[in-house]
């Protein structure tokens, strides 16, 4: 077993790879109640054209077959995953992203019990042609409430005008017409691809020993047969450089305009262009738009913002995009704003306190995050699967340069790749 | 975790809780006062305009930068409303010096701070700054109205609001835009003299610190906060309805959303309390309640269908978001799960799970600071203080013959749904 030491912050991680190609890992923390276990695949709803294990065709699978998989994992033959947790007083959940499926469960007793609990429903998919007839209404009324949610379309929409081709301009449910397409064999297809544990990782923290949580679930895999583990291939499509459509408008009815202005990534340093560059290009919107910042004074006092204002970076395998914005009386107005700022930082050298004050602050807002064992696990396990470390984010900033903060600003925010969207009331 | 110790500095009660298992120190202030329709937007603007500026930092971006130096320390104003009472908060997270190279201690500046927002806020002789009553108006009012676009939660406001129209808890604590609008340095002043007079403060801080920092902090502060009486909120109980109150109301959606409200006569105070989180555990709290499993499971009428307790009020919802023309189907079979429960129809499983489930739950929370923080409100809200233990201890006491007698007491007062614009068949 490895075993890594952090020592500024207090933390040992324990790493088991098992002979079918699992990662599992155990953070102890013996002074909590609660025992937090999630395990991920790197699989989620931008992977719709993949070479299957065993095949040697590319196919085709419909949208929002990642997150309908999801659901009825939680099925299997002899009943229902979430009642077995619930006995036992645990928490159980489960999230599919553009790049991830992940099932958790939380609690306080029968740990041991619970997480075999959780290895065992996720590999043993159980789909018949009646199960899956019925789980489509219960998604059809969790993709309709996200069609009457103003800040979800207004996000799709962004992402559907920045990406031309990649499949992240896809809501992740999909669509009514596109899950009515799903079938049991299309599901065994992708679980088959997806869900060889070499393509998984367990992350447990709590309360609990390291070396006997390892043997518990080493034992437990030793019991399944599993094939031999095949590459993925998979594809995202040829993605331009420059944004799809410049201009988006969505009408709905709501009491104030929402806006958000992106940019996106050029895809020529995927798979993934580490940790740095991501810290970096979040710095620099805290820099330019953050609470503290000029902008975000000026934009508040005019009343263009309000509390639901958010500059973002995210960044996973294939794409990576920023989104600025939120509720606003003038959609126009703002945007210009923020293209006017964006353009004089581009336009001077970057301040050295500035810089210094937004690590400060990214440095106590990871101690932060780092309270919730929920933070930790899934956090870890993205920057795991991205080959990145989470603790290795306090030194990456401590060592960023204002050279390195200056290349990403040219590079970012570059206009030929962003787009603008808004959802605002129709007219009368 | 430690036990919570009181330490009172005049009026201001504090309630210190050392933990080393958190890596930040969190500090919640809350200010109590009735819920009224008359005070309810001063004082939500007051919260704002405190936040916004004090005389050392007078500006948002000041306070900022004063934060920064803190290592990003977090800082907000949050209003709301438990039961009958209208509640300010103020929260502080601090990073703990023990993770930080270098660093002096950062609790003790914290509070220094925090405390300073109260006793020296941004004020001359003619009041508040103008400017920044004048912005924090424009971003609430912004904000009472963006409600309306959050559909779940904009339709659990209006059913409150046609359930209780007659009494406080009917009102959002942010008072209405009309209301907001209105107001000017004099209202704000008032409030705030109101609030110092005679509004209860609780100030909680959990996490890494010693006894020592704070004591030199808060005890001079002490002479600020005066003692004595405080203004108690009236209490109105949950009578229950003559006839069950049904609105429809239409909008642009595709989804509906259905609520149903329901009284019941036990809120925090009551030796029942225990009881109804049991018996709302078997209704709609969780994946193996009743509601979730027919109406999502058995019918896919719905993602999501659930139920809460408000327990400082004694009112009792369940929610599902469904297809419209489904809405007689869903009402039907969410009241019948309530009417299974009355009538014996209790699984030893059903109450086993639940059981476990509560008890989990508070355990969990306790690995929160926010979450230990508020157990400890309850207590300090409540007549009946209740111990992790013992709250442990009486889940187990609460038996099938309970959970019938408490089912029986609860009653339906309001079915509101919020549903598509064209005719449903």
């Amino acid at each position: 077993m490895e075993i890594q030491h952090y020592e500024q912050i207090g933390e040992t991680i324990y790493l088991e790879t098992l002979n079918n190609g699992l990662k599992v890992y155990v953070l102890p923390k013996p002074d909590h109640n609660k025992t937090f276990s999630i395990f991920t695949t790197d699989y989620g709803s931008i992977d719709q054209a993949f070479t299957p294990l065993n095949s040697a065709e590319t196919v085709q699978v419909p949208d929002g077959i990642a997150h309908f998989l999801e659901h009825k994992l939680f099925e299997d033959e002899d009943g229902d995953a979430f009642n077995t947790f619930s006995k036992r007083g645990a928490q159980t959940n489960a999230f599919t992203s553009f790049t991830r499926t992940a099932y958790l469960f939380s609690s306080t007793s029968e740990v041991q019990a619970n997480l075999e609990t959780l290895l065992d429903f996720v590999q043993s998919p159980y789909f018949t042609e009646e199960t899956v007839e019925k789980e489509k209404g219960i998604i059809g009324q969790e993709i309709n409430m996200y069609n009457d949610d103003a800040d979800w379309r207004l996000f799709f929409g962004l992402l559907s005008s920045l990406y031309k081709e990649n499949p992240v301009r896809i809501d992740i449910a999909g669509t009514v017409q596109s899950i009515d397409q799903i079938t049991e064999d299309l599901l065994y297809t992708c679980y088959q691809t997806f869900y060889h544990p070499s393509n998984m990782v367990l992350f447990i923290v709590g309360p609990v020993d390291p070396q006997e949580t390892v043997q518990l679930v080493r034992d437990n895999q030793e019991k399944k047969p599993f094939p031999e583990a095949g590459e993925i291939r998979r594809s995202y499509g040829d993605e331009p450089k420059e944004s799809y459509e410049r201009q988006k408008t969505i009408e709905m009815n709501v009491q104030t305009p929402k806006c958000l202005l992106g940019f996106k990534e050029p895809d020529d340093h995927y798979p993934h262009p580490g940790l740095s560059y991501e810290l970096g290009v979040q710095l620099l919107l805290d820099v330019m738009f953050g609470p503290g910042s000029s902008t975000y004074e000026q934009l508040y006092k005019e009343g263009l913002i309000d509390n639901s204002f958010s500059a973002d970076f995210t960044m996973e395998r294939s794409f990576g995009f920023s989104a600025i914005g939120g509720d606003t009386k003038d959609p126009e107005r703002l945007v210009s704003q923020l293209e006017e700022t964006i353009h004089a930082f581009k336009q001077k050298p970057l301040q050295e306190e500035d810089i210094r004050t937004a690590k400060k602050r990214k440095i106590g807002a990871f101690l932060k995050q780092l309270n919730s064992p929920e933070f930790i696990a899934t956090q870890f396990t993205r920057y795991e699967m991205n080959g990145d470390s989470l603790f290795a984010v306090v030194p990456t900033l401590e060592k960023m340069t204002l050279g390195d903060l200056e290349s990403i600003l040219q590079r970012h925010f570059h206009s030929d790749r962003s787009s603008v969207t808004k959802v605002v009331a129709p007219q009368s | 975790m430690a036990e919570t110790e009181q330490l009172d500095a005049g009026g201001l009660r504090v309630h210190w809780q050392p933990s080393n298992k958190f890596k930040t120190t969190t500090i919640v202030l809350h200010i109590k006062a009735p819920l009224e329709a008359e005070t309810a937007a001063a004082r939500t603007l007051l919260a704002h305009v405190l936040q916004a500026g004090t005389a050392d930092y007078p500006s948002r971006r000041k306070i900022r930068h004063f934060l920064d130096d803190l290592y990003g320390a977090s800082f907000y104003a949050d209003v709301g409303k438990k039961g009958e009472n209208h509640v300010l908060t103020f929260v502080m997270e601090v990073a703990s010096e023990q993770y930080l190279q270098n660093e002096s201690p950062l609790l003790p500046k914290a509070l220094t701070f925090l405390l300073s927002v109260l006793q020296s806020p941004n004020m001359t002789e003619s009041g508040f700054s103008e400017t920044i009553i004048k912005e924090e108006k424009q971003a609430l009012t912004q904000r009472i109205r963006n409600i309306a676009d959050d559909k779940t939660r904009y339709a659990n406001i209006r059913m409150l609001e046609e359930m209780c129209a007659d009494e406080p808890f009917g009102l959002h604590p942010f008072g209405s835009v009309a209301d907001m609008e209105a107001l000017g340095n004099d209202e704000l002043q008032q409030a705030y003299e109101q609030m110092m007079a005679s509004d209860q403060f609780d100030l909680f801080v959990t996490g890494p610190g010693s006894k020592e920092e704070i004591l030199n902090v808060v005890e001079p502060a002490g002479e600020y906060f005066k003692t004595g009486e405080r203004k108690q909120a009236k209490a109105t109980p949950s009578q229950p309805p003559a006839e069950i109150n049904e609105v429809v109301e239409r909008q642009a959606i595709q989804q509906a959303k259905l609520h149903l409200g329901f009284r019941i006569p036990y809120t925090v105070d009551a030796d029942e309390y225990t009881a109804v989180l049991v018996t709302n555990g078997i209704f709609g709290a969780y994946p193996h309640s009743k509601l979730f499993v027919n109406v999502r499971e058995k019918e896919s009428l719905a993602y999501y269908a659930a139920s809460r307790y408000e327990p400082y009020k004694g009112i009792l919802f369940a929610m599902a978001g469904i297809a419209p023309e489904q809405y007689e189907k869903a009402s039907e079979i969410m009241q019948a799960q309530l009417e299974a429960i009355r009538n014996g129809e209790v699984t030893e499983e059903e109450l086993t799970t639940t059981r476990q489930m509560l008890k989990n739950q508070i355990l969990e929370q306790m690995d929160s600071a926010r979450g230990a923080i508020e157990m400890n409100y309850q207590n300090v809200l409540s007549n009946n203080t209740r111990t992790v233990d013992e709250r442990l201890h009486e889940i187990e006491d609460v038996d099938k013959e309970t959970v019938i007698a408490t089912a029986q007491k609860i009653q339906l007062d309001t079915i509101y749904l919020l549903t598509g614009e064209e005719e449903t068949a």
